[in-house]
């Protein structure tokens, strides 16, 4: 922009219809909301009043008044009998560009995704489906509108890198995983906890890579901690886990397409599971902190995302028990069921402990820490019935392991969560895939702005 | 009105889509010819299109608004839902 005063305006204002009449005789150059150059010029400028006076020497801002307040514009100008027929002072109106639609339409300009035109003819959920962005469900079609809204849900740049998406190892900005939470179905609200997810996703310890491309099942479960799960309205009580609440749909489903379209991890192509599971469209639920008996599975009071590599859901029924030693017995028989009730130390597992039965262990006082080292001691079973061969199975361990005795889970692979309704006297198991160095450790992530 | 999206892709691979293979043979195939709108295209396409409308093809014409520019968005869509084959030809 040229040095020089100008003044941005627009028609709708009376402020504006007032110091109309002094422009023309005044060095200014009038930016007009109601053009198009006009408009990007206020919205570069981050007018939201008008009449907004800046002055540009150098090549940057030097000066700026809202309204009209006559001494001002008179200092401003260095005319001290200028308006003097006006009032004394008007405030200025809201300008074009911060109106919200006008708003998104010149932000989405400003995004550097690259874009692409739909037929006229083309209808736009079924273009969705026909250029591969769906994960089998229709998606919401993210225009530059809709993602710049998106964007308005964080304080990070759009520009900015969140991380290396694999299996092609692409660097994804801000913007990029925007784009996804809207085919995805998000509010902007939302966009920083899907980051977080992103974030969590592509460490090294939790390995999205392998994850896709194993022929297991598992793929990321996503537990929310901390103030952000009421604040975007998440579900930790009845039916935490399955349908009908956006945020928890839509979060999930969002890292899963920033995999598949981001990454290109395809289902078929890079992603080689035998049978998968139905969490691979989203699996993301919010934890019940207060009515837990026990600390959170992460945050500590902040707002967090914890991602586990997670099989799938299976029910825990134990309606009789109302000593903690008998529940955890009914629970540890449920846990050695992950994976082949043959195998241990391989296998994580998160343990969802539903509301009825965590008042047993509330009510006989034991703490997280002690149900799960009593649920380690339960799981823990002698080499010699986890051999290959033992019980007429050939699944098992190598020989050798006979004289042992063997826990089913390592000291941090057992993750116990708190959620669901009020009634029922059920628990969830959602098994793991191989952990430590060749398979996904879990990982949490502070939920940032 | 035109719908702008923006692509959710790492954007490494391009918007358009690749060609299918070619087929052994045209029977029950729709085949599109595409005029680009050059001076006499016309003239080879008439005599294409009598040439395969003799083998029972299905023919459907199309042409450019002009040859200077890419084909209009519209005009791929129409052809892609309507056609299994295009030809498109000029002769200068």
């Amino acid at each position: 922009m040229d040095d020089g005063a100008y003044v941005v305006v627009n028609g709708e204002c009376p402020t504006c219809a007032l110091v109309r009449p002094l422009l023309g005789s005044l060095p200014v150059v009038v930016v007009d909301e109601d053009t198009e150059s006009g408009l990007e010029t206020s919205f570069g400028w981050g007018v939201d009043t008008v009449p907004t006076l800046v002055r540009i020497a150098g090549g940057v801002e030097v000066e700026r008044h809202v309204g009209w307040l006559r001494e001002e514009w008179r200092a401003f100008f260095g005319d001290p009998g200028l308006g003097a027929e006006l009032p004394e002072y008007r405030p200025g109106c809201g300008a074009r560009a911060v109106e919200p639609l006008v708003e998104a339409r010149l932000r989405g300009r400003t995004l550097r995704s690259r874009r692409v035109e739909l037929a006229s003819e083309e209808d736009e959920i079924e273009a969705m489906f026909d250029r591969g962005w769906s994960d089998g469900l229709p998606v919401v079609p993210p225009t530059p509108e809709r993602v710049a809204r998106m964007l308005s849900g964080t304080v990070r740049s759009p520009d900015e890198v969140v991380a290396v998406v694999p299996p092609d190892l692409v660097e994804c900005t801000v913007e990029k995983v925007a784009v996804n939470a809207v085919l995805a179905g998000c509010k902007p609200e939302y966009l920083p906890v899907v980051l977080a997810c992103v974030e969590a996703a592509c460490t090294a310890e939790f390995n999205a890579h392998g994850l896709l491309a194993t022929t297991y099942f598992s793929s990321p479960v996503v537990v929310v901690n901390g103030p952000v799960a009421r604040r975007i309205g998440m579900n930790w009580g009845l039916n935490a886990l399955g349908q009908g609440n956006r945020a928890n749909a839509t979060i999930g489903r969002a890292l899963q397409l920033v995999i598949r379209n981001v990454g290109g991890g395809r289902p078929g192509e890079v992603d080689r599971a035998t049978l998968g599971n139905p969490g691979k469209y989203t699996f993301c639920f919010a934890e019940d902190e207060e009515g837990s008996p026990w600390e959170p599975l992460a945050g500590g009071g902040a707002s967090a995302v914890t991602l586990f590599a997670g099989d799938g859901v299976r029910g825990v029924v134990d309606q009789l028990s109302r000593e903690p030693e008998s529940l955890a017995r009914s629970l540890a028989l449920a846990l050695l069921a992950v994976a082949h009730p043959k195998l241990v130390v391989a296998f994580d597992a998160m343990l969802v402990v539903s509301p009825e039965h965590a008042r047993v262990f509330r009510d006989a006082g034991w703490s997280k820490d002690r149900l799960r080292s009593e649920l380690l001691a339960l799981t823990t079973r002698p080499g010699s019935e986890l051999v290959q061969g033992a019980g007429g199975i050939a699944e098992g361990l190598p020989a050798g392991f006979e004289g042992a005795q063997l826990p089913k889970f390592r000291e941090d692979g057992l993750l116990i969560v708190h959620a669901g309704g009020g009634a029922g006297m059920f628990s969830a198991v959602i098994g793991g895939w191989v952990n430590g160095e060749t398979g996904s450790m879990p990982v949490t992530r502070e939920v940032g702005g | 009105m035109t719908v702008v999206v923006l692509d959710p892709t790492g954007e490494r691979a391009p918007v358009e889509r690749q060609r299918l293979a070619r087929p052994a043979s045209l029977d029950g195939l729709r085949v599109g010819l595409l005029d680009i709108s050059k001076a006499r295209g016309n003239v080879f396409l008439d005599r294409l299109s009598e040439l395969l409308a003799e083998r029972g093809v299905d023919v459907r014409r199309y042409a450019k608004p002009t040859f200077t520019k890419p084909a209009p968005v519209d005009l791929r869509h129409e052809i892609s839902t309507q056609c299994d084959v295009v030809i498109e030809a000029l002769a200068d």
